[in-house]
Parts: C-alpha cells; structure tokens; sequence
C-alpha cells in the first residue's frame, strides 16, 4: 500500500518551509494542502487540536506536529537517503540543541521586528543580531552548520533567510553587516534544490507582511 | 554545547556529572533518566540563586541546570540530555521504540514544558484573579494530559519512560506549589488519570530510590520565591498573558 503522505502548509510560513525542504532532500511525493491561517480548516483543527497552527504532517492519517519534530520524523521514517540528522549521540544533541536555540532566540526577536515600533522594535533588532552572532560563531568556517553535509540546524534556520528582506526592511538595517558569514552561509544554502524550491519569495513576503499582516496589527 | 576545561577539578574527563540545583526539577528528570538506566553519576549542586562561573563554562548560552557531562563534554538542556542518554546507553528504552510514538512523546513535552509550566508558576506566583486566571489555564492544559493517560499505567505505556520523566512535576512539584499559593490545580476529583498516574509514579521503585527533594525544604524554598515575585509579577500588569497566551 502507498505511504499517504499530507502536508498542511502556509505559504510564508518558516515552519512549515522546514517541513518542504526536509521532503525535497529526501526527495519524497506528498499532497501539499495550503491553509487559511484565519480562517482555519475542520481539517486543521482536528488533527493539530491542542495548538491549531501548520505545519502539520499526515502520514497514513496520522498527524505529527511541531516542524523540528516533524523534521525528526520524516528523518527517522524515511532514513534511506540524505540524513539531517547525525547519527551519533553527541552531534545529534548538538544538533537538537541549535536548532533548539533558533527556535528560542530567533523566532521571538524576528517576530518582534515585524510587528513592533520604536523602542520595542529596536529591542527586537538587538537580540535578534545577538542570536544570529551567536549562530555564525557556531558555524565558524564550515560550510553548513552540519559540516560538509547540509543538516538539521541548517533546515531549522534558513527558512529564515526568505524573511531577511522584511527584518531589514521593518528594522531599517543591515544583517549583512552585522553577519556577513551568515549571509554566505544564506546563498550556500539557497544554491541546494530542496532550499530555493521550498523557500517562499522574499518579496512576496515582505508584501504579504506590508499589506496584510502589519495593517491587521494596526502598523500600517 | 562547550568542551569544559581540563584544568578544572570538578569537570574531569572521564564518567558522568550531573550539574543541578536540588530542587530544579528540569535536574531531577536527568537524576531518574540515569538511575533508570543505572548508570552512576557525580551530583554537583549549583545554586542557581547565586551562579558561579562553572555554570557559565559549561553552559555558556543560558547558565542554567541541569548540565549533563560526560567524558567532559557538556550538555544541557533537560529533554536534549535525556535523548542523549537514551541514545548513548540503549538498555532499558526511554524513548518509545517507533518514530509515531516518539515524536508524540516530543511533542507532549514539548507541550509540558511550553504551555503547562509557565502558567503553573505563574499560579504560584500570583494571587486573587490573576492567580485564578492562570490556574483556569493549567486546568484545561491539564485536560489534555489527562485524555492522554486514560487506559495506561504510565505515558510510556507499561513502563515508566522520556515523556513520564518529562511530565513528573504534576506528581510532586505542582503539589508543591498548591500548597504554598493555597489553591488547588490538580484536582484528583477532576482528574482521576493523572492523579493514578502520580501514585504509580511516585511510588516506582527506582523514582522512590533515587535522590528526592525534600518536602519541607521544597515547600520553604518556594515560599521564598512567592514571597520574592508576588510583587514583581504584579507590576508587570497584563504582559503576563501576553507571554503566557491566553486561554
């Protein structure tokens, strides 16, 4: 019998972009099922109940949540090809722990940048360079977070990089010039299949941010 | 995660330390993690009312307990060191055997650690509608986890694993903190899984064997915390359930 494999997707979405890039570098099929975030589907709320939020994976019916356990999943179910995650305990912790810290340190800041002004936003900008410092000393001079190999940190983190032009543009500033090896880092990336086909386009969003999401937060 | 210094005596290179803090309980999951698997360990106690620059070495970007080290690497992070654990000594399974079960067990405690604990503290924490508010929050959380336990002995089915370790702060902290904030979370009346599950666990004979906290001393060190936030918290106005969500 044939996997049935079901992603609820967002476009935009830099959790639900992890879940995509983790499919292509595996290459797997599934049905991609984009949702309305306002508007949620009886489908949504059914099969993640406790958060009501994409991504959510549906294999054979059953539901995983939460994109870095998603990650996890798809890496444990389909581990016949290109592992994201390391093998061993000690790297494999590594590994959680950092894409942990984008998840902690990251996310909120990033948010923040969008959806908040003046000094709040400024704020914003400061932990959000902060955490980003802190990410590219942990890369040093490899090539991905992972190594040679392109991996779990790596997917945990460059959807973001779609959303750089907005950060840069709502926060009026550089993050190349505050992270220039990241940036490297962003195109290396953004060179691999799996990354430039499931990253949304960083204009599209920086649209979507400007015309919809900051006017429903009452910034435009 | 750092490489500690090989200078220091108390991070020698070889065995396991646990750095913690007597009563964390994110320290007391790593403490049963290991007795289940039975493997010996040094307990280092830190204060985290008073951190030192051990902490700070080994846990360089967020200074908190509980730090696993072993063969002088450190690890923190409570749920990450208890994967490592499983991972690296494989007898005696916590974590569920199938990828499903284990990113469900990922998940809850995700969830536990997330959604359930920070409106718990802010129980302890607060006081007249507030407080009130905030245990209405942990009460329809605490649904969640009871629709979960129903029909099984433990969260890991028939034996005791990852997600029980995770989740042990229902059996014993919350009733802690009941105690010192005066109001009732875990409503055994209301939830008669939970409240089986808190016996089956406490009385576990590995979690009975290993090292406890204290009830006195646990009630006294939180009457202290109370004492100390209930004004602080009460300053911070509505932000509290900015952060927290609301319900």
């Amino acid at each position: 019998m044939a996997d049935e494999v079901v992603l609820l997707d967002l476009y935009g979405s830099m959790f639900a972009m992890r879940v995509r890039i983790a499919f292509a570098e595996k290459d797997i099929k599934y049905d991609n099922r984009e949702q309305d975030s306002v508007n949620k589907s009886q489908l949504l709320l059914e099969m993640n109940p406790v958060h009501k939020k994409i991504p959510v994976l549906l294999h054979n019916g059953k539901p995983v949540c939460e994109s870095l356990i998603i990650v996890e999943y798809i890496d444990e179910v389909w581990n016949h090809n290109s592992p994201l995650l390391p093998s061993d305990p000690y790297h494999k912790a590594h590994a959680r722990f950092w894409a942990d810290f984008v998840d902690k340190k990251v996310n909120d800041p990033a948010r923040r940048i969008w959806l908040k002004k003046g000094e709040e936003l400024e704020i914003a900008k400061k932990e959000f360079i902060e955490a980003l410092k802190l990410l590219e000393r942990e890369l040093g001079d490899k090539t991905y977070f992972g190594g040679d190999k392109f991996g779990f940190v790596d997917v945990a983190l460059i959807p973001f990089y779609s959303w750089f032009e907005t950060y840069e543009t709502c926060g009026n500033f550089s993050i190349e010039e505050h992270c220039p090896t990241l940036i490297t880092w962003g195109k290396k990336c953004m060179e691999r299949e799996s990354v430039h086909k499931s990253l949304a386009d960083p204009k599209k969003i920086c649209e979507i941010v400007f015309t919809v999401l900051r006017k429903k937060y009452g910034l435009e | 995660m750092e490489e500690s210094s090989s200078t220091s005596n108390s991070t020698s290179n070889k065995g396991v330390k646990v750095v913690g803090f007597w009563v964390s309980l994110f320290s007391q999951r790593v403490r049963w993690g290991l007795k289940l698997k039975g493997i010996e360990y040094e307990y280092v106690e830190e204060d985290i009312n008073n951190k030192s620059p051990l902490l700070f070495e080994l846990n360089p970007l967020y200074g908190k307990v509980p730090i696993l080290v072993h063969d002088g690497v450190s690890f923190p992070e409570s749920r990450i060191i208890l994967e490592y654990i499983d991972q690296f000594w494989p007898h005696n399974p916590l974590m569920p055997l199938d990828p499903y079960h284990r990113a469900q067990a990922r998940f809850w405690a995700k969830f536990a650690d997330e959604k359930l604990l920070d409106p718990a503290w802010f129980v302890l924490n607060l006081e007249g509608e507030d407080q009130e508010r905030a245990a209405k929050i942990v009460s329809v959380h605490l649904e969640k986890i009871e629709e979960m336990i129903k029909g099984k002995k433990y969260f890991g089915g028939n034996t005791i694993g990852f997600l029980d370790l995770v989740l042990a702060f229902i059996a014993y902290i919350l009733p802690a903190w009941e105690e010192v904030a005066s109001i009732k979370m875990v409503d055994p009346s209301k939830f008669p899984g939970i409240a089986t599950w808190t016996d089956n666990f406490l009385n576990h004979p590995v979690v009975k064997t290993e090292y406890f906290p204290p009830k006195d001393q646990t009630l006294s060190y939180y009457k202290c915390r109370r004492h100390e936030l209930l004004p602080l918290y009460k300053s911070y106005g509505n932000k509290i359930w900015t952060y927290i969500g609301t319900q």
